[in-house]
């Protein structure tokens, strides 16, 4: 028996969907035989022509959901459709914000466990087997469900390579959600957005990284001004980000983003588990730290055991000496 | 005001962890500490339930009837405990535990839930919405500021270009993110007071749920292996002389980056 059919909750930003669902329907069209899309906002219509591309033979929009958070009004809507004998054998989920609520509200509604912190999925006899990095990544888990299903897994972004796959022209049907008053009171009143210059984070191709080995938050002007020479984008470990000395958009990590650039620099971070799982994808790493047994060192390819507060501004002159 | 707070305890993070051979499941047979992540949740429930009259109640789930991780939470200032312990529970999954929280949580009959966004040796981030959905309440995840104004709760709720300004009527279950306030050290008076705070050990039977509900009889999904990563290759690693920077350079250049 193959895997029939899959369902990925398609998320999007500014109007396109966002790059780990392209990266989810890629694989799903890989492991399941038809790939159909769920998705919400004002604006769903015009996302119907790239998720087709990507492998998604239909569209289920749950439309305009007003100023309520998704998890409760999209699990809903999608609980029903299942309920109404229309049944995936396993969904996708992102592992975001709103991924993680919509999947947890959706696992209640249909008595059946989620999955998280999905890395990898291999297709055999008939099921999905799903892989977990634990201990940092130093082990990998395989595990797999033994319900009815569906089969709920909640993927860290960057597991599998987006290829469209030359699809055409998709149906989009109409999800109702049905009465959820009781739980869909919360409701947004302001939306913030925090001003970053240069590429984004989990797209850059160079990628500088501060930790608490800074000593203090205004020396993290240094990897604001490397990372700029660099043409990358600034991150951050959570030590930083808990002490505020930066704002949570720019973590790396397990509760942060997960980043595969072409070169990685963490300075002054030791390399908690935490971190190291949503970097160590990176295809080149460098490590600056002054303790010679942190754990960032396991991972880096070239590493320097010295002082961040020497070693950084050296190498700010001498790349702006380069020109 | 009521507030529940959900407490983890787990074993000591700083301590190699492993997996039991037979199920796979986290070894949590050594000594157990209160989360880290929790220490936030506490702290909030504890500012947010200062008033006259208000009270924070600590719930949690653990094997063997353990406390230590709750008088933590006790000693910083929570009254009271609700601890379900049983051997039925071995091998929950998040749903299962989901299940006996929500049951517990019941109990205290809160204003206001507050969790961590996750645990930090589960981390799978989707138990604290799960109880929200089994309880028939409203839910905000990822709080970094949270304040009570009269029958409802405004958040600041972390997106992935900023935050979202969110308001909910409360009862509500609410997570919050590591930094959201800095949490006490429990005092010297604290620690002592905690020794006779009040733990009410329950069963699952005392919350009415089926044992085969839960534990690893409940649970499905199963771990087939579990296997060591693929390793990077070993990197070059060299005291900086002096030399450091220009070794990075000569990496990146390397790399055609500079």
């Amino acid at each position: 028996m193959a895997i029939d059919k899959i369902w990925v909750l398609a998320e999007s930003a500014d109007g396109a969907p966002t790059p780990v669902t392209l990266e989810l329907l890629t694989k799903a069209r890989e492991v399941g035989s038809t790939v159909e899309a769920v998705t919400w906002g004002a604006d769903t219509a015009s996302l119907a022509g790239t998720l087709g591309e990507y492998g998604a033979t239909g569209v289920y929009d749950v439309g305009d959901i007003g100023d309520a958070l998704p998890g409760v009004p999209v699990a809903a809507a999608m609980a029903e459709l299942i309920k109404g004998g229309n049944k995936p054998d396993a969904i996708f989920f992102a592992q975001s914000y709103e991924g993680r609520d919509i999947a947890g509200r959706l696992s209640v509604k249909l008595d059946t466990p989620v999955l998280t912190n999905v890395t990898g999925l291999v297709a055999g006899d008939g099921a999905l087997s799903s892989e977990h990095p634990v201990f940092g990544g130093s082990e990998i888990v395989t595990a797999k469900f033994t319900g009815d299903g569906p089969a709920l897994f909640v993927i860290r972004a960057k597991s599998f390579a987006a290829e469209p796959g030359g699809g055409g022209a998709v149906t989009v049907t109409a999800a109702s959600v049905p009465d959820v008053a009781a739980t869909n009171t919360a409701k947004v009143v302001g939306r913030h957005v925090e001003e970053r210059s240069g590429p984004k984070l989990d797209e850059a191709a160079v990628v500088v990284s501060g930790g608490r080995g800074l000593g203090e938050a205004s020396n993290y002007a240094l990897i604001e001004e490397l990372a700029k020479l660099l043409h990358g984008a600034a991150g951050a470990s959570r030590a930083i980000v808990d002490a505020g000395w930066v704002p949570y958009s720019h973590q790396v990590g397990q509760t942060g983003k997960t980043v595969k650039p072409t070169v990685y620099v963490a300075c002054g971070i030791s390399g908690a588990t935490q971190h190291l799982v949503g970097m160590k994808g990176s295809k080149n790493i460098v490590a600056v730290n002054k303790d010679q047994e942190a754990p960032i060192f396991s991972v880096a390819d070239l590493g320097i055991v010295g002082d961040v507060h020497k070693v950084l501004p050296a190498l700010i002159e001498a790349l702006k000496a380069k020109g | 005001m009521n507030v529940v707070v959900c407490v983890k305890q787990i074993p000591d993070p700083a301590a190699p962890g492993a997996l039991k051979p037979d199920t796979h499941t986290l070894d949590r047979s050594g000594k157990l500490i209160m989360d880290d992540s929790d220490n936030y949740g506490v702290e909030m429930a504890l500012q947010l339930a200062g008033g006259e009259g208000d009270e924070v109640t600590l719930v949690s789930m653990a094997p063997g009837g353990e406390t230590s991780g709750l008088r933590t939470g006790l000693a910083m200032g929570a009254a009271k405990a609700i601890l379900v312990s049983d051997d039925a529970l071995a091998g929950s999954d998040a749903l299962g535990t989901a299940k006996v929280l929500a049951a517990a949580i019941g109990r205290a009959n809160p204003d206001l839930v507050v969790m961590a966004t996750e645990s930090t040796d589960g981390y799978t981030g989707t138990l604290p919405v799960q109880v929200a959905e089994l309880m028939g309440l409203p839910s905000v995840t990822f709080a970094k500021a949270i304040k009570v104004d009269g029958s409802s709760v405004s958040v600041e709720r972390q997106t992935e270009a900023g935050y979202d300004e969110v308001t909910v009527p409360l009862p509500a279950v609410v997570t919050v993110t590591a930094g959201v306030v800095e949490p006490r050290y429990p005092s010297f008076k604290g620690i002592m007071a905690a020794k006779s705070k009040p733990v009410d050990n329950l069963t699952v039977s005392d919350l009415g749920i089926e044992t085969s509900a839960v534990g690893a009889a409940g649970a499905g999904q199963e771990i087939t292996n579990v296997a060591p990563a693929e390793e990077r290759g070993a990197g070059e690693i060299v005291v900086d002389e002096g030399d450091g920077a220009q070794r990075i350079v000569a990496f990146l250049e390397q790399l055609k980056v500079v």
